[in-house]
């Protein structure tokens, strides 16, 4: 898609990337000790934690991915949100206080309060930055996805702006800056998400939608008979029903030396064809788009709905909607989702999107994206894995946790943990609306849903897009700055002060912290490069299955299993991290990015945590059980000592 | 070694029945979440059943949400009352 970029849209962006700088650079001046760098000296007041805590997590992920997916999945999409929403009952319930009491400046401190264990200060520093940098990928992919429009620069040049952006946030002023970043942006995206909501709802629902003043697409229809002769003969048959596209239910047609390409529907007489869109990627490693190069534009922007009915009757536009009318009436419509086919030719593959008319009540239920009817055991394992990934991640994400150490008590961690659940619970309802309001408004760009969200704000007006673009990339950038943080928090702190007992000062810990946040971000940057084209929130499904298989057994049996010893806490750590990686390594979604075929993966599931986290949780338990006679006496779980 | 709080914290004699309250509301929790996750997995039609207007699908969506919250709510109220009692 050719997006138009706006003098708007760009001046807020200088904007807000100058404003999170400033404000960088003016907390660096109280930053000095490393209390400072990493907690923020642990005085940060719990509301404005609550609300930070929302920013760091409502990442590019659940921004774009979520939103994205919804648009394209429907309620599969959400899935994801009821399962990140649900992962913050673990962290209050079970892990806020605990944390805060136990640990200092990084999860690896809480795991070996008790112990002084070389082995767990290694494995959970290096479980922190794997964990972090799983994180970092889709919030880089997220960052380029949204240079393009905003800017009109290509992906890598966005994905190096965040890089270097963030990398200056976190190296002048560490947890400081990034609490108070997250803050101003978790707040600003709660107000930012409800009023475009509010918008998708007094606009209402309508089977032509206009983007922006634009009238939507108008779909053709063509008519042929049994012998493929169309009832239109301005159009002319270049690949029929015996070549490669008639094989698999399309045709290639050819007017004025466009070409084009149809869906087969076979009739008591003949054919009805319908129009798709179509994206060629040549052998030469040039592309086009329905036909024609990207400069053109002629791939335009899909998702409307087909059969309207309001109160049981079929209309053409519901007029302003409440938010439960807008949903019940999406159930009783049947809506246009998109099917994707892959043609190879001799000289290059075709991606053919192809119309698909849904009920609305098949879309708002499970099943478009996840396979769950008739599905096989494998596919229903893959989806248990994936919600039991979602439910225990949020937990043992190192750079949440990390957050309970900026405010002053167990209290504090606790209510700016229900703040938390308050913003980013809200915030997933609105996805909801975002999404479907998407999938329907005629703004869903095919070869990248990530960008479904801005661009439904887009077809309100150009004023909106920029806010809400300035504001996810800013997103994006408190994000990182968390991830970064925690990272350089696993290397100068846990590595070199505590594993390899390099004697600093609290001047030269701080420093040590601020390089390895530039190195941490010159890594971010080229894996944000590499994965391009990924749904962010996808991606971020492997690292909250990473996340929990690597931290959450060791976290749990330390405080509520009173034989955990340190080398349990370690085989646990190794075990669950390496597991999962290595089960994602041989999934069928790593296979295709390795360019095979995923039917010829080893594995036939994506989401590993149903594996690997009890194999963890059964290491600590097998390796504590052997080492009961190690020298950990004295060591008692959370839930006996008090 | 630099373990400890990055702030010294007062001693909390709640924190034992605060623990054990987080247990049992954390199962609760659980239990409504990993019914959601089997009746999609085993009885997937069902969530196309419409309750009010909605799909099962999205009423237990916005339940599941809710009483995210609202379970959080009653937590801290019992945890703060808790705070009180012990720690004079």
């Amino acid at each position: 898609m050719i997006y138009t970029q706006s003098p708007l849209a760009i001046g807020l962006f200088v904007f807000f990337v100058l404003f999170v700088l400033g404000l960088s650079f003016y907390l660096a001046r109280r930053t000095s000790s490393a209390e400072g760098y990493y907690a923020a000296g642990g005085n940060i007041h719990w509301m404005t934690n609550g609300i930070a805590f929302a920013g760091d997590y409502l990442s590019a992920a659940s921004f774009l991915g979520i939103c994205g997916m919804i648009a394209t999945s429907g309620y599969d999409g959400w899935m994801y949100s009821i399962g990140y929403l649900a992962g913050w009952v673990v962290a209050l319930f079970l892990v806020a206080e605990p944390m805060k009491r136990l640990g200092k400046f990084t999860f690896t401190d809480a795991l070996d309060s008790k112990f002084n264990s070389k082995s767990i200060q290694l494995m959970a520093a290096i479980s922190t930055l794997l964990v972090s940098v799983f994180y970092l990928i889709p919030q880089m992919v997220g960052a380029g996805v949204l240079v393009q429009p905003l800017m009109g620069l290509p992906h890598w040049v966005g994905v190096c702006i965040v890089g270097v952006v963030v990398t200056l946030i976190v190296a002048t002023a560490g947890m400081a800056s990034t609490t108070y970043v997250q803050f101003f942006k978790g707040a600003m995206l709660l107000i930012v998400s409800t009023t475009l909501v509010i918008m998708v709802l007094f606009r209402g629902l309508s089977t032509t939608p206009e983007n922006d003043g634009k009238p939507y697409h108008d779909f053709t229809t063509l008519r042929a008979d049994s012998a493929l002769t169309l009832e239109d003969p301005t159009f002319n048959v270049i690949a029929g029903l015996d070549s490669v596209y008639g094989q698999e239910g399309f045709v290639k047609l050819e007017r004025n030396g466009q070409e084009s390409i149809w869906k087969l529907e076979q009739t008591a007489d003949g054919y009805l064809l319908e129009e798709t869109l179509h994206a060629t990627r040549f052998n030469d490693g040039t592309r086009s788009y329905n036909g024609a190069p990207a400069e053109e534009g002629e791939f335009f922007p899909v998702g409307h709905i087909k059969e309207l009915r309001l109160n049981g009757e079929e209309v053409t536009a519901t007029g302003p909607i409440g938010p439960f009318k807008f949903l019940s009436t999406l159930t009783d419509s049947t809506i246009v989702l998109w099917g994707k086919k892959y043609i190879k030719e001799a000289d290059g593959i075709t991606t053919i999107y192809y119309q698909k008319p849904t009920p609305g009540s098949q879309i708002l239920r499970p099943g478009l994206r996840f396979k769950v009817d008739n599905a096989t055991p494998m596919e229903k394992f893959n989806f248990m894995s994936l919600m039991l990934a979602l439910f225990c991640g949020t937990a043992a994400l190192p750079h949440i946790l990390i957050r309970y150490y900026t405010v002053p008590s167990q209290a504090a961690a606790r209510k700016s943990t229900i703040v938390a659940i308050a913003g980013i619970g809200f915030f997933y309802l609105l996805t909801l609306f975002m999404g479907m309001g998407a999938m329907t408004s005629g703004v869903i760009n095919l070869l990248d849903n990530n960008m479904s969200a801005p661009l439904l704000a887009l077809s309100f007006g150009v004023f909106l897009f920029a806010i809400i673009s300035s504001l996810a990339f800013a997103t994006v950038l408190g994000t990182v700055s968390g991830l970064i943080v925690a990272s350089s928090g696993a290397i100068a702190h846990d590595l070199l002060d505590n594993f390899l007992g390099l004697k600093m000062t609290d001047r030269v810990k701080v420093r040590a912290g601020k390089i390895s946040a530039i190195v941490v971000g010159a890594i971010a940057i080229y894996l944000g490069i590499v994965f391009e084209g990924m749904n962010v929130s996808f991606l971020v499904g492997w690292a909250f299955a990473v996340a929990a298989s690597a931290n959450l057994p060791a976290i749990l049996m330390l405080l509520f299993w009173s034989k955990t010893t340190a080398r349990g806490v370690a085989a646990s750590i190794t075990v669950g991290l390496f597991s999962s990686l290595g089960l994602i390594l041989l999934s069928p979604d790593m296979w295709i990015r390795y360019g095979k075929l995923p039917e010829n993966a080893p594995i036939q599931f994506n989401s590993p945590a149903l594996i690997s986290i009890p194999l963890a949780f059964l290491a600590l338990v097998v390796v504590s059980m052997l080492t009961q006679k190690d020298v950990n006496i004295g060591h008692a779980p959370e839930a006996a000592k008090n | 070694m630099g373990h400890g709080p990055a702030v010294k914290l007062g001693k909390d004699d709640a924190a034992g029945f605060k623990t054990k309250l987080g247990v049992i509301m954390f199962l609760c929790y659980t239990a409504f979440y990993a019914f959601f996750v089997l009746l999609n997995v085993f009885a997937p039609s069902t969530m196309e059943n419409v309750i009010l207007g909605q799909t099962a699908a999205i009423v237990w969506g916005f339940f599941l949400i809710f009483l995210a919250l609202v379970m959080a709510v009653i937590y801290n109220h019992f945890c703060t009352q808790a705070e009180k009692r012990h720690n004079v």
